[in-house]
């Protein structure tokens, strides 16, 4: 992975002394991942250049970290981009063998230091999750002129189209020790995943590397978010003291209610048509009322909520004292520890802890622990199963667990066309195996009814649209037989 | 003095302080069948006479006696019970459990136990008094409590001359062996009985009026009838004389059905709605005398509820019996063996509804019953119902024991209109729905479990894995009736001192060698997905033997389970081209069979892995992007004389290695529309009808799967071979050259496999042996560096070479266990226990 820095200014071998290296000697330094190398390939008058590489030993890199490969390529740990490109790594590097220089000392030039001088800098293979366009809406703002091309995934296979590499030139003029700290900043953020553990202290480097030229940025909020690594907690905290820096009110921190990462930004987004004046509530938090509202009228004291997740519907029903026995089902043990923890299980007053209990269990097997409850809930999870399993499922659910009352909600697909950033044809997760019409749920439930010895109702959640219903459908299935609480 | 006590029981010790319990208890159990006030006492407050933690010792010593009456074992609770709660809570407990309740009361004089009293644990005189005078007021109510047997010692020579004799329970027949001839619902048809029997080979015996009176098997075979001998039928008089002449003379056992049960209450002038054909039973008996009348009332009084059979194999219950209840006896027992489990609601005809009991079964043993007519006895879970409906003009049907044999005899007649045709009255019953048996449960996967296998013997999984596997198993795999197999991980070859390898065929050999296996086949590796073929004949194949009835032919899923084709159509029609290879060649008829699963690896690697592959080439990308500037600027820093050489060198090859990596995975990579361009590359005939191929030779696999490929050379590709004699240095040698050739030529490599059949024992099954450049994908394009290949070579092969054992006995387990037609959830815990495996933490370079 490398790096080069060139200018113009005269003499142009002022440049090893605002590096704080000698033009004329290669130097190497350890640091995180391997060894960087600082050597120039060209120190005249007119035009001195200065290069980082960081060489980096991948078989050494890959003993000190697991399972850093991204989702579904164990081997990622191994096989990986680190020994060529530009990623967090080099920016650490940087950090490290250029320290004064970003701080701007420099004993023997202290007024070129806060001089802009005419800088080039290349980047031959910088990953970017966004494309030429990021590279161009984070540098521009700061006065570059920026060049970036997209590298091709693999020449021998031209449709398999660009890779996420960009060879970039900027070139401007500024001072040194913001360019450097603009790079510094900026690579892990157009990486977009850093290579090594986000914590507190990255907040304070992220402000002092930073606060100079962050504060007025305009894309400040993706920089810091990215940088920060989507931990939001981190990003607030960051986002304060920026603005402190600055000399204004620190803007409320939100506490870390990060949506649920399995539903499409238009589930959470207000649904409506006066979204503009006052706040509608999310069609998520529609949902969770109409399933409230239909447990309450079943009078059901004993819940199930299969697919729990993390936990949504669970905080709903803990808020209600009438739901005396809540039981939250889901196949990802990650998705029971999340749920636990955002409850706050391991505080709660033990007369609220005992009302709930978290089981992980599927919806495709028979759970004996699941029998007898007086309402049982699939919230936005039928859609999850591939079709041939349907029966098993309304086995699990109607046939084995039988309790009194399922209550069940799915997308109506009919709506989709309804949100514009929604492409024709694509589900509302990529991970939906299906999503049904109104009329391909009506008939699941009557087929389910029939053969379980159910009734079943539908109704629908969300703003009716006349000609495509509401966004989402829920029916309330009463078993045949028993007694209303 | 001799005291009876049934084998599995709750003993209730009863007496004063300084009766002696805890001495006779010493004396007549084993330590760890008593359980004591005394010691539970101290147990959970340092103090056995500490009186304000008897609360909480008994808790525990209820705790304790209740997971002993679980698993079945006498348990004797030594504490006073002398006051009537405290005994009402023994009696709860045993019914809790189904077993017989026991009191041993030790009513001695009083000055005995003062005497013992005071030399023991001196309580006050007042207490004695009063726990002696609560005992006597006891006594005479002990049965009317619940205690099926009451024992009381008066004197001291009375407890001193005690000798016990366990009486085995009623219902256990375990030491007869059969061989048997199970009998379903008679139901008054005499006639058809008698078919039946002479059909299974039974000679009949009849009286002076050509009545029969008993019949007997000259093999010594013993029929056993599952109940409902009576009521509706034309002759109930005539069904019982036989089968009460041959269970007096041995030659046949009967349970209770429901209708026995009612007719008694009838007989005995209870008060009896008439219906459901008991009027039939009770006008043909009053034609009888009333001896007769007498002898089959009390035959059928005596009837026990169920019977367990051949060392316990083989339980017989008219309405069937889960397993909790197997051997037990209570009330509850009883009425579950005559009228089975109803969940308490009734349908909308009004009739009770029915608990599957069945489908949740999961015993060992066959449980054998009638009581519910269906068209044609199957097997649910090692569960089969007999009842086919004779009366209603159906059929009598015998299952022959261990045979599983099943005979049956036509009715000869409609003799009782059933209320709902009887087809339909079939379709009612809980296990012949359309698909009876694939109810799994969440307990048959999860926690910690430990399966038999016959390769390895018992393999146990752990909860955490289990938990692992229950997600890719639930959100991800096919329908798990196709799912009878996932194929195992396999290890590598030792690894090579060869220079700039880290794998070589003479590791393998060596291996074999020291296994002293000498013939080994090595078998090319086809770089793709690993993909398992179900291949049925048809749709109905589909619908009998795995119960999949949409129509779809058959499955082609990955290692995990997963469909390899999003679209059903097109596995469909790559299925039907496979179907067209396998008529061709002629296997259905050469192998005995309409289905078959094949283990196979499907080209290009593009193909399923279009995702992963995108990530190898991102790596090139960013190589082929930064390495060339970073080559001219350590040119250009040379140039001006500063020594960077070493580096410049290493850049340099680091280009030169990721060149080689672009070329080693674009090799795998070519387009495909739909089945075009699509390979199938199969290695082993894994399954077919009542036969797993794990005993032929590699090479009777592969000969067959030549001429699947003579069949459709463009779908399917041959595996090449090449068989070596490690023991022979010129035979290894060549083995070596032939896989140089190969893996220069872009192979993967090659898997090493003993020739003979599939490895038993700790013996790998195969070893793989990748090539130089195939590695590159997997440790990076610059392992050939000998800095890194040194440090590489430091593998560990234990872990993956224990895991590919047992992957490889499970993935058998299931397949045996599929051919052995077990059901679903035996197949399906071993076939999840692979997956569960595999989460396993391992090097995934290995």
């Amino acid at each position: 992975m490398l790096l080069t820095v060139s200018t113009t200014h005269r003499p142009a071998t002022d440049l090893g002394h605002l590096l704080h290296k000698h033009p004329d000697r290669s130097q190497r330094f350890e640091v995180t991942g391997g060894v960087a190398h600082v050597m120039y390939p060209e120190a005249s008058e007119e035009r001195c250049t200065a290069a980082l590489l960081l060489d980096v030993d991948p078989v050494e890199l890959a003993r000190g970290r697991r399972g850093q490969g991204p989702e579904g390529f164990v081997l990622g740990q191994y096989v990986n981009d680190l020994p060529y490109a530009a990623s967090s790594l080099l920016a650490v590097a940087l950090g490290k063998v250029f320290g004064s220089a970003l701080r701007g000392r420099c004993g023997a030039r202290p007024e070129l230091v806060e001089t802009p001088i005419p800088l080039e800098i290349h980047i031959p293979a910088l990953p970017c999750r966004g494309g030429p366009e990021l590279v161009r809406n984070l540098f521009l703002p700061l006065g570059w002129s920026v060049w970036a091309i997209s590298v091709p995934l693999d020449p021998a296979f031209p449709d398999w189209g660009d890779s996420r590499y960009l060879d970039v030139r900027l070139t401007g003029s500024a001072r040194l020790a913001d360019a450097l700290s603009q790079l510094y900043v900026l690579l892990p953020v157009l990486d977009d995943a850093k290579h090594y553990w986000v914590s507190e202290d990255e907040v304070a480097k992220l402000v002092r590397a930073g606060g100079r030229w962050l504060n007025t940025h305009p894309e400040r909020e993706l920089i810091t978010s990215r940088y920060l690594a989507h931990q939001r907690r981190f990003a607030s905290a960051a986002l304060a003291r920026l603005a402190e820096l600055d000399g204004r009110p620190a803007e409320e921190v939100v506490e870390d209610v990060v949506e649920d990462a399995t539903e499409v930004a238009a589930d959470s987004a207000p649904v409506g048509h006066d979204a503009a004046d006052q706040r509608v509530p999310s069609l998520a938090e529609q949902r969770c009322a109409a399933i409230l509202s239909e447990l309450r009228s079943a009078g059901a004291a004993r819940v199930v909520d299969m697919g729990c997740g993390e936990g949504r519907l669970l905080r709903e029903l803990l808020a209600e004292r009438s739901f005396t026995e809540i039981v939250g089902v889901d196949v990802a043990p990650r998705a029971l520890r999340t749920a636990a923890a955002r409850l706050r299980l391991d505080q709660m007053a033990e007369r609220q802890r005992e009302r709930i209990r978290l089981l992980h269990g599927s919806l495709t097997y028979a759970d004996s622990r699941l029998a007898g409850f007086d309402a049982l809930v699939l919230a936005e999870v039928i859609e999850h199963v591939d079709p041939p399993r349907l029966p098993a499922l309304a086995q699990a659910v109607f046939g084995a667990a039988r309790p009194t009352t399922v209550v069940v909600t799915t997308p109506n697909v009919e709506y989709n066309v309804r949100w514009p950033s929604l492409p024709a044809g694509d589900t509302r997760h990529p991970d939906h195996r299906f999503e049904w019409s109104r009329t391909e749920f009506a008939d699941w439930a009557e087929t389910v009814s029939a053969e379980y010895g159910y009734t079943a109702r539908i109704l629908p959640v969300g703003p009716v649209d006349a000609e495509l219903g509401a966004p989402t459908q829920l029916a309330v299935f009463t078993r045949k037989g028993a007694n209303p609480a | 003095m001799k005291l009876a006590i049934p084998e599995l029981s709750l003993v209730a010790l009863v007496g004063p302080s300084g009766s002696g319990k805890s001495t006779f208890a010493h004396r007549h159990f084993a330590p760890t069948q008593v359980l004591s006030s005394d010691v539970f006492r101290a147990m959970v407050a340092d103090d056995e006479n500490d009186q304000s933690a008897t609360a909480e010792a008994f808790d525990a010593l209820y705790h304790v006696a209740g997971k002993r009456l679980r698993a079945g074992r006498l348990t004797v609770v030594d504490a006073t019970h002398v006051q009537r709660e405290d005994r009402a809570k023994v009696v709860a407990l045993a019914r809790e459990h189904d077993v017989l309740p026991v009191a041993i009361v030790f009513d001695l004089p009083r000055s005995v136990c003062a005497t013992r009293n005071e030399n023991h644990r001196a309580l006050p005189d007042h207490v004695l008094r009063r726990q002696r005078d609560a005992l006597r007021r006891s006594l005479r109510h002990l049965h009317k409590e619940g205690f099926r047997k009451v024992h009381v010692l008066s004197t001291v020579d009375e407890v001193e001359s005690v000798e016990l004799q366990y009486e085995k329970a009623y219902n256990d027949k375990r030491e007869l062996t059969g061989p048997f001839d199970v009998i379903g619902d008679v139901h008054g048809c005499r006639a058809e009985l008698e078919n039946l029997l002479g059909r299974l080979g039974y000679r009949l015996d009849r009286d002076d009026s050509g009545r029969p009176v008993g019949a007997a098997h000259p093999d010594g075979r013993t029929a056993v009838f599952v109940g409902d001998l009576v009521d509706r039928g034309p002759d109930t008089p005539g069904v019982l004389r036989l089968v009460m002449g041959m269970v007096a003379a041995g030659t046949a056992l009967c349970v209770a059905g429901n209708h026995e049960n009612k007719l008694v209450r009838a007989l005995d002038g209870r008060k009896v709605t008439v219906s459901h054909g008991l009027a039939e039973s009770l006008a043909q008996l009053s034609g009888e005398s009333p001896d007769f009348r007498a002898s089959a009332r009390d035959f059928m009084y005596s009837l026990v509820s169920h019977y367990r059979l051949d060392g316990g194999d083989l339980v017989v219950a008219h309405a069937g019996l889960k397993e909790d209840y197997h051997g037990r006896a209570s009330a509850r027992v009883r009425s579950f063996c005559l009228y089975g489990e109803t969940t308490g609601e009734t349908d909308e005809y009004g009739l009770p509804v029915r608990h599957p009991w069945a489908r949740e079964y999961r015993g060992a043993a066959a449980v054998v019953y009638g009581h519910t007519p269906v068209l044609e006895p199957t097997w649910l879970n090692n569960t089969i119902c007999l009842d086919t409906g004779c009366v209603f003009g159906g059929s009598l049907t015998a299952l022959r024991w261990p045979e599983r044999d099943l005979v049956s005899v036509p009715a000869e007649q409609v003799h009782y209109q059933p209320v709902r045709p009887l087809a339909v009255e079939a379709g009612r019953s809980d296990d012949s729905q359309e698909r009876p048996d694939d109810l799994l449960r969440i307990q048959d996967v999860l926690g910690t479990r430990t399966l038999e296998t016959r390769l390895l013997g018992r393999l146990k999984v752990l909860e955490e894995n289990a938990a692992g596997a229950l997600e890719v198993m639930s959100r991800f795999a096919i329908d798990p009736r196709w799912l009878v197999y996932l194929p195992p991980t396999m290890a590598p070859s030792a690894t090579t001192e060869e220079e700039g390898l880290l794998e070589h065929p003479a590791e393998a050999f060596q291996y074999y060698r020291a296994e002293r296996v000498s013939q080994v086949l090595c078998e090319e590796k086809h770089m793709g997905s690993r993909a398992v073929v179900v291949l049925c004949r048809d749709g109905e194949v589909a619908r009998r033997r795995f119960g999949i009835a949409d129509g779809t032919t058959g499955a082609v899923h990955t290692r995990t389970g997963r469909a390899f084709f999003n679209d059903q159509e097109r596995t469909e029609r790559l299925l039907a081209r496979l179907r067209g290879a396998v008529d061709e060649a002629g296997l259905w008829a050469e192998l005995g069979t309409d289905w078959l699963v094949l283990d196979a690896e499907l080209l290009p690697w593009s193909a399923k892995a279009g995702d992963l592959l995108r990530q190898y080439a991102s790596v090139g990308a960013a190589a082929r992007a930064a390495l060339p500037t970073a080559v001219s600027v350590l040119e250009k820093v040379a140039g001006r004389g500063i020594d960077v050489g070493e580096l410049l060198g290493r850049q340099r090859r680091r280009l030169s290695h990721v060149d080689a990596f672009t070329a080693a995975y674009g090799g795998y990579c070519w387009p495909v529309d739909d089945l075009k361009g699509v390979v199938l590359a199969p290695f082993q005939i894994l399954a077919g009808e009542g036969a797993c191929y794990a005993d032929q030779d590699h090479l009777w696999h592969l000969e067959r799967i030549d001429r699947l490929v003579a069949a459709d050379p463009e779908l399917l590709r041959t595996t090449r071979r090449f068989l070596v004699n490690v023991d022979d240095p010129e035979s290894a040698a060549a083995g070596v050259a032939w896989w140089t050739e190969l893996t220069e030529r872009g192979g993967e490599g090659m898997v090493v496999k003993p020739l003979s059949g599939v490895a038993q024992g700790a013996l790998q099954p195969g070893i793989k042996c990748r090539g130089r450049e195939y590695l590159r994908i997997i440790y990076g394009p610059d392992y050939t560096e000998p800095a890194n290949l040194a440090r590489l070579r430091q593998r560990n092969l234990g872990r993956k070479r224990s895991l590919a054992l047992r992957e490889h006995a499970l993935g058998w387990e299931a397949l045996h266990r599929f051919v052995e037609g077990e059901p679903l959830w035996r197949v399906h815990e071993v076939v999840f226990a692979v997956l569960a495996l595999e989460s396993e933490p391992i090097d995934p370079r290995l």
